[in-house]
């Protein structure tokens, strides 16, 4: 991408910072919704470039953290069974179940593949017409268009033993579930870009309104974070609540239609629990009647299977902004990325994995 | 899995009744679902998650965002000077290759 270098200009950085620490007059909580840019922001030391004053608040936004247990012990017992081959993208592997993962399941005979695009997997149903192929359908909006493109082809195709366990999550409701908690203390948020290049930013002006919080879309580049926080830090210092596009290269009001098309073609709103935080109503997104053949809930019979999570993980109050990673007692000792308790030390985007792996160990003040 | 990578469309062809084409990202060329982006053209780019572009990435506004962030930094110099006085090794005004006809500008 020729323009990445540009981006990425630690000395413009450096002032982009120098003015968010001229506006900034009292503390603020921003919350960036999105685990890609929790981890921009931790490796590239962004956080350190804030004045103290600016807190920047890890948001729910990685989908390998918030798919919820039971859904993985539904995928285990659908990968575990020898007429399947279960594809999933490979940073589902290592998310821990109730008891073990996708990996032990691989290890001990089941076939267990990981794919690229959802794409693969109905090329897979298509090359093994005596299996039955089973593709891990989560993610937010941003993953969800290519998986109802995969269910869409496979129906075209006319494949019968094609099917996806659907667990897909949205950022909107999340967002009131965020604001609606009695302990919020988020007072703005960074919104996902590359949801937003989905999904457009339509959906989000009531939401700044209802909440009196500036919404401001931003990409993923040190530059692109630093000028959402800016204009972040500028609304809330002038009291203001609207809705801007930061990342205005990726971005437009209206987001991809033919995108959003397939969406409502394909899936409907559905309630959806969410791994630590519980269920949010209409937070997610399930097969709509005309794709449900396609269901592997219902045609693995794996729908009651249900789930307790560790009391001793506190990933949920993560995910919701009211601990930092650090702050939990099990984290370093026993959870890490090798020994995972939870989704957010798991996942390459999850917020404890990127406070582990970039060696934030230091209890905050 | 939740990236988004941006890359250039190298080629562009119908499989299986869906729009696909060839896609490179800095030296790896990967195949993409393009069916959601139908204006792409060969030499646009794009950002691309788990095999499918979703949106193209329009030059002007990145070009527009970089002249923005490079007048922030003037305005601050202009208006706060001690703050880079502070700062550990206050930038000198460089050449920024955004401030004329960048040279791989189409």
């Amino acid at each position: 991408m020729k323009y990445l270098a540009e981006f990425r200009n630690g000395e413009i950085a450096q002032r982009l910072a120098a003015e968010i620490r001229r506006m900034t007059t009292r503390r603020w909580a921003i919350m960036e919704v999105c685990g890609g840019q929790t981890h921009a922001i931790i490796r590239n030391g962004i956080d350190q470039l804030l004045p103290p004053e600016i807190e920047l608040i890890h948001g729910p936004g990685c989908p390998v953290c918030v798919t919820p247990l039971e859904v993985i012990d539904k995928a285990l017992a659908i990968a575990a069974r020898p007429d399947v081959i279960f594809c999933s993208f490979g940073d589902m592997l290592r998310v821990p179940g109730s008891r073990h993962d996708l990996f032990r399941v691989k290890s001990e005979g089941g076939d267990v593949r990981v794919v690229y695009s959802p794409l693969d997997a109905v090329a897979i149903a298509r090359d093994n017409p005596h299996k039955q192929v089973v593709f891990f359908g989560i993610g937010f909006e941003t993953t969800a268009p290519a998986n109802a493109m995969a269910v869409v082809v496979a129906k075209r195709q006319g494949l019968k033993n094609f099917s996806m366990l659907v667990s897909h999550v949205l950022v909107p409701p999340a967002i009131e579930a965020i604001m609606n908690s009695p302990s919020n203390r988020v007072q703005a948020f960074l919104a996902a870009g590359h949801v937003c290049s989905v999904m457009g930013y339509w959906q989000y002006p009531p939401l700044a309104e209802k909440y009196r919080a500036p919404i401001v879309v931003t990409g993923f580049e040190p530059l692109d974070i630093l000028e959402g926080i800016r204009r972040a830090v500028r609304q809330l210092e002038a009291g203001a609540a609207y809705v801007e596009n930061a990342y205005p290269r990726a971005v437009t009001f209206e987001g991809n239609q033919p995108a959003q098309r397939m969406l409502a073609e394909v899936f409907e709103p559905t309630d959806r629990a969410w791994r630590g935080i519980g269920v949010i109503p209409n937070s997610g997104w399930r097969l709509r009647d005309a794709y449900r053949a396609f269901d592997a809930e219902a045609r693995f019979d794996v729908a009651d299977i249900r789930a307790q999570e560790p009391p001793i993980c506190r990933s949920g109050d993560v995910l919701q902004g009211k601990i930092k990673p650090i702050e939990c007692p099990a984290f370093g000792n026993p959870c890490t990325p090798r020994t995972p308790l939870g989704a957010t030390m798991v996942s390459s985007e999850g917020a404890c994995a990127a406070y582990y792996n970039y060696g934030r160990f230091a209890r905050a003040g | 899995m939740c990236l988004g990578i941006p890359g250039r469309v190298q080629e562009i062809y119908e499989a299986d009744g869906i729009r696909m084409g060839k896609v490179n990202f800095g030296g790896v060329v990967k195949e993409v679902c393009l069916d959601y982006v139908p204006e792409i053209a060969v030499g646009d780019y794009t950002i691309v998650h788990v095999g499918f572009a979703i949106t193209r990435i329009d030059e002007a506004s990145a070009q527009e965002s970089l002249r923005l962030f490079q007048k922030l930094g003037v305005l601050d110099e202009e208006l706060q000077p001690e703050q880079h006085a502070g700062a550990s090794g206050p930038p000198a005004c460089p050449v920024h290759p955004w401030g004329g006809a960048a040279p791989d500008e189409r």
